[in-house]
This record gives C-alpha cells, structure tokens and sequence, in this order.
C-alpha cells in the first residue's frame, strides 16, 4: 500500500504543470549563465584572476565546462531551495485545498503511509531537479566550453584542481547538495502538514531559509551558538569538497545535521497529520 | 448507462420496481454502531452524544438540517474525525483495534467528491483503486465509468466536469473495490432536478441490484423518503429519532390544519367528538389537532352535520411537521 500510494504520489507530481517549473526555470537560468559566459566570460574571469595576474601567470583555458559547472553551482544552489518548495510544500496542503485529503484519508492507508510516501515522491522530485541540475551545469557546459583544470577561489586562496581530480569532487558535491535540497523539500512538506493551503508552506519555507540565511551570516556574538545547528548553515557544504584538503571532518558534521533535521522534521509531520482532524 | 432513468422514475420507492429483488430477510446484525459519539471543536460542540446502528442491507437515512452535526458524524465513520467521547464500530471492530479492514469495506464521498482535477477520470480512478484495498483491474475501471453513465469521458481531465458528473464519478470511485458499506454525504446538493434524479436512481440501483448497505445523509426529509428504509434525524448535534421510515413517517397519528367557517362552535364539537385530538387555534386562525387517520374524512362528517363550512382541511404528517419546525428553528 506504501509503495502504491508513493507511485501515486509521483503520478501526482508529473501531472501538476508546477512540477516543470523547476526544471523550466533551470534550464533558462543555465541558459542564461552559459550564454553570459560565452559571450563576455573572458572579462569575468579576468575580474576574478586580477588580483593573481602579477603573482601568477596563466596558460591554457581557464574558462572550460567545469569552471562554468562551479558558477553555475554557487549563482544557483541559493534559488534551487524555491523551486523545490514550489512543488513539495502543496504535497499535503494541497490536497487540502482540493479536498481530495478527505478521500485519502478514508481509504484503507494509513495517515503515517500517506505522509511517507509523500517524503518519498518529493524526495525523488527533488533529485530528479538535482540530476537535471547537473547535467545541465556540468555535462552541456562541457560540451560547450570543453574541459580543462578547475580553478576555482576559496578564502584560503586560488586552488587549482586537475581535470582529472575533478569528477568525484562533483559527485560528493551533487550528492551534498541534494542532502541540503531534500532538508528544504523535508521542511516545506512538515509545514503542509499543518497548511490547507499551498501558498502557506512555501512562503514559509523561504521566510525560514532567508531568516537562518541572514542569522547565519550576522556577526553577533549571542548567534553564534545556534549557527552550528542551522541547516542553511550546512546548505554550502557541497562546496567544501573543491577545498584542499578537504575538510572531511567538516563535511561529515553537516552531512550528520541535515539528517538529524530531516528525521525531526518527518518526525513532526508524521506527529501533527496522524493526530489531526480532517475538516477540509 | 442510466438509460432507463424513465423507467425508474415512475416508481417511487425501492420495492415497486419489478426488477427490484424480493426484500431479503433482515439480518439484524448492525455494520454500523455509534454509541454516544461527541465531539468539540474548541468551545463549539459539534456532535452530542449521537447514537444510532444501521444493519446490514439498510438503506440508512441520515437526515437533519445545515449545520446538525451530520457531516462530523460522518467523518467520525471515516476516521476523518476523532470523537471526544463515545464509540463507533463498523463491522464489529473499532478503528483502532482494525481501521485498514474496517475502511477496505467502506466506499464514500464525503459532502462533495473532490478529485484531482488535472487527471482524467480514469487515472482520478486508478489512484483512488491502488490504494482501495482490493485489485482493480482497468477493465473494471471502463464498466464502473459506464456504469455512472461517463462512458466517453474517461480520458477527460476532471476540470472540465460538471457538478452531477463529478458526483456520479464520486460515486464509481465509492463502488470501485466492491465495499459492502456506501456511505454518502448529501450526495445531490447543488444538483439540478434532473442530476439529482439521475444520481437518486444510482442509489436505488446499488440497492436492488447489489443489495449494498447504503448511508445517506440529507437535509431533505422527501429525499430520505423516497430511498431509506431506517432512518435517524438529527439536529443541534443530537439524536432526535430512530426508526424505519415507514413507522417514522406513515404513524397513524396526523396532524390536521382545519380551517372554518364557526371557529368557537368548530372548537366545541371538537372537544366533544374527538376529547383527545387536543384542539388549538394556531396564529394563522386555523385549528390543529391530532387525529387518528381514519378519524379525518368522520371529522368532515361531523362538521357538516353541524353546519360548520369547512374552507380547508389539510391532513400533515406529524413527523414532516416536526422536521420543519426543526429546519424553520
């Protein structure tokens, strides 16, 4: 019964013309960046390299596939969280709103299966985004830029990874960043849960990520001891893989926290909608 | 497939039908038991200790007016709705000792059938039948939407459906996966005089054709009339009456509206004649009283007889008079 509600919950989603929004949008933001980058790329880099250019002397083409693949990530990683609320935060409330929550509910499932497999479709959802997210930014920047050494800047300095230390820095990179996504996909259906409508869940859900977004980046002393436990704190871990060394210590520390939030976060959910009454 | 809608409709009740089965035998074995349900929200009590069993092959009226407490009961049927206090039990078992079982042999809609309105009827169906309980195969899909009369519309996405066809698609999503009990929430609002036929001769189909256990719930005593064998009322969240239709609404006891020409000597001869009828003028300037049914056309007798003009002599039934006293309060 699990399985089939989760299968029905994806028929659900690819039926929903909101559902290509995300992958829409992406593909015109990629769009956009690469054709930017085409177009007027050189005078970028050299905005970026002109503090290096009298220390360093470059050779070969900077500007390749995976430097874009890096651009696109760091420019699009802080929107992606909206394209996923879009869709996940209307899960539960949605079905609210439409009143179909009433014949769910009464059907021989139970309500903790029915917000599971609502986890489970929007989890996939998101790494569907996620997986187009990377073949657009790494594999057709690629095809059009070609490949080459990653130069990529840090607050350590200018690293330059080799072409062929690249590719598992992009896996671990993706497979983080997906991690992060899903805690925003976990959070917008928690707080459908408690929504009947979907325009409630998903502007919460970036009202939060703005507020630990701006908490996270003050610099005031009474903060700094919930910043650690933010989870958009640990949203930018992804990047921590083109570091090096890697701060493996680091990265497994944010890997833990976003589980922990995505456990609590059912946790609530599975709490608040087993318990409450259907009125709608 | 609702073509002999002209058929049915000259038949009033279930049982003059000649395709209509032989009355079987009551069970007496109640699918359906409440025992004192309540439940609040906040400070507003909903539903007052509501009690009422429906058995097995009943066609089971569920009346009251807007706002009696008719569809929270329903929704503590479902497990929509936990009550405060009280007991339900469907089938025997309660729902936290079986809900999956209990549920697997319920088919509902609930105040309005609500469907994914970007799907077509025939994937709003497979969802509803993959998580139903029972295997469905497409097939059976196809004969349920010909059965509502929806053929050729199973590919059309539910946005474009009307009011009555998404009721008669309710209703295939309620008998999908073969439930021994229906239960329907004012299934014919906002329908017009021809989908609320059409959707009244579905019910009495699912009755004689499936013997199905059906509770219907209305705020129109003349819809129950015409379906339900047993029925309960309702009202301020309350059980007011239980009982079959038949001894609810053909008691012997009517209530007259008797309009003269000699109120006072009308009154007289009353209280001689008839001493228990309790005669009163009510504020239209018309005597009511309460009369055996065979005692009506002596009253006229008696009347003329003693030179009284009778202008009006309305016989009501005294529950029908009840009932909408309750809608008028």
């Amino acid at each position: 019964m699990f399985l089939n509600n989760t299968y029905n919950e994806f028929i659900k989603i690819a039926a929903k013309p909101r559902s290509y929004i995300g992958l829409i949008a992406l593909s015109v933001l990629i769009a956009v960046i690469i054709f930017a980058m085409k177009a007027d790329g050189s005078t970028y880099i050299s905005f970026v390299t002109a503090s290096f250019e009298q220390t360093l002397s470059f050779s070969g083409d900077i500007m390749n596939g995976n430097l874009i693949a890096f651009i696109i990530l760091q420019m699009l990683i802080v929107h992606i969280p909206l394209l996923v609320a879009l869709v996940t935060g209307d899960l539960i409330s949605g079905e609210a709103n439409m009143g179909t929550i009433r014949m769910l509910a009464s059907k021989p499932i139970s309500r903790a299966h029915i917000v599971l497999s609502k986890f489970l479709a929007g989890a996939i959802y998101t790494l569907l985004l996620t997986i187009w997210l990377g073949f657009l930014a790494l594999y057709v920047s690629r095809w059009i830029f070609g490949t080459g050494d990653l130069m990529v800047l840090t607050s350590e300095g200018l690293i330059i990874h080799p072409e062929s230390d690249i590719e598992w820095r992009y896996l671990y990179g993706f497979l983080t960043a997906y991690l992060s996504l899903l805690t925003v996909s976990t959070l917008s259906i928690c707080l459908s849960a408690f929504a009947e409508n979907s325009i409630g869940p998903i502007v919460t859900t970036m009202a939060i990520i703005i507020l630990f977004t701006i908490i996270g980046t003050m610099d005031v002393t009474v903060f700094d001891t919930i910043k650690p436990y933010l989870f958009t704190t640990h949203m930018a871990a992804w990047r921590s893989y083109f570091e090096d060394p890697v701060p493996w210590e680091a990265i497994n520390e944010s890997i833990r926290i976003l589980i922990c939030h995505n456990v609590i976060l059912i946790s609530i959910a599975l709490f608040q909608f087993t318990r409450k009454d259907i009125t709608s | 497939m609702i073509t002999d809608i002209k058929e049915w409709r000259k038949y009033l009740t279930i049982s003059d039908h000649p395709k209509a089965k032989k009355v079987q035998p009551m069970q007496n074995k109640p699918i359906i038991q409440v025992n004192a349900i309540s439940k609040s929200f906040g400070s507003f009590e909903a539903v007052k200790e509501v009690s009422f069993h429906v058995n097995r092959g009943d066609v089971f009226g569920f009346l009251g007016p807007n706002g009696a407490g008719k569809s929270t009961t329903i929704r503590c049927l479902l497990s929509l709705i936990k009550p405060n206090s009280g007991e339900i039990k469907l089938f025997g078992e309660t729902f936290s000792s079986n809900r999956s079982m209990i549920l697997s042999k319920i088919g509902s809609i609930i105040e309005k059938p609500d469907f994914y309105k970007y799907l077509s009827a025939e994937k709003n169906l497979e969802i509803f039948a993959r998580i139903s309980g029972a295997q469905v195969s497409r097939k059976q899909i196809y004969e349920m939407l010909e059965f509502v009369g929806l053929s050729g519309r199973e590919k059309h996405r539910v946005k474009g459906f009307s009011h009555g066809m998404k009721q008669r698609l309710g209703i295939a999503q309620t008998l999908l996966h073969k439930p021994d009990l229906i239960i329907l929430d004012e299934p014919t609002t906002g329908l017009d005089p021809q989908g609320i036929i059409e959707i009244r001769n579905l019910i009495l189909r699912l009755k004689t054709e499936q013997n199905k256990t059906i509770l219907l719930s209305s705020h129109q005593l003349s819809e129950i009339e015409l379906i339900a064998n047993r029925m309960v009322i309702i009202n301020k969240g309350k059980t007011l009456v239980e009982g079959t239709v038949s001894e609810l609404l053909n008691q012997q006891e009517v209530l007259i509206l008797l309009e003269v020409d000699h109120i006072e000597k009308a009154m007289n001869l009353i209280n001689n004649k008839f001493p228990l009828s309790s005669p009163e003028l009510n504020a239209a300037g018309q005597i009511e009283l309460t009369l055996q049914k065979n005692q009506t056309a002596l009253l006229n007798k008696e009347l003329i007889q003693a030179e009284i003009l009778v202008s009006a002599l309305e016989p009501k039934r005294k529950l029908e008079d009840f009932f909408i006293k309750i809608i008028g309060a």
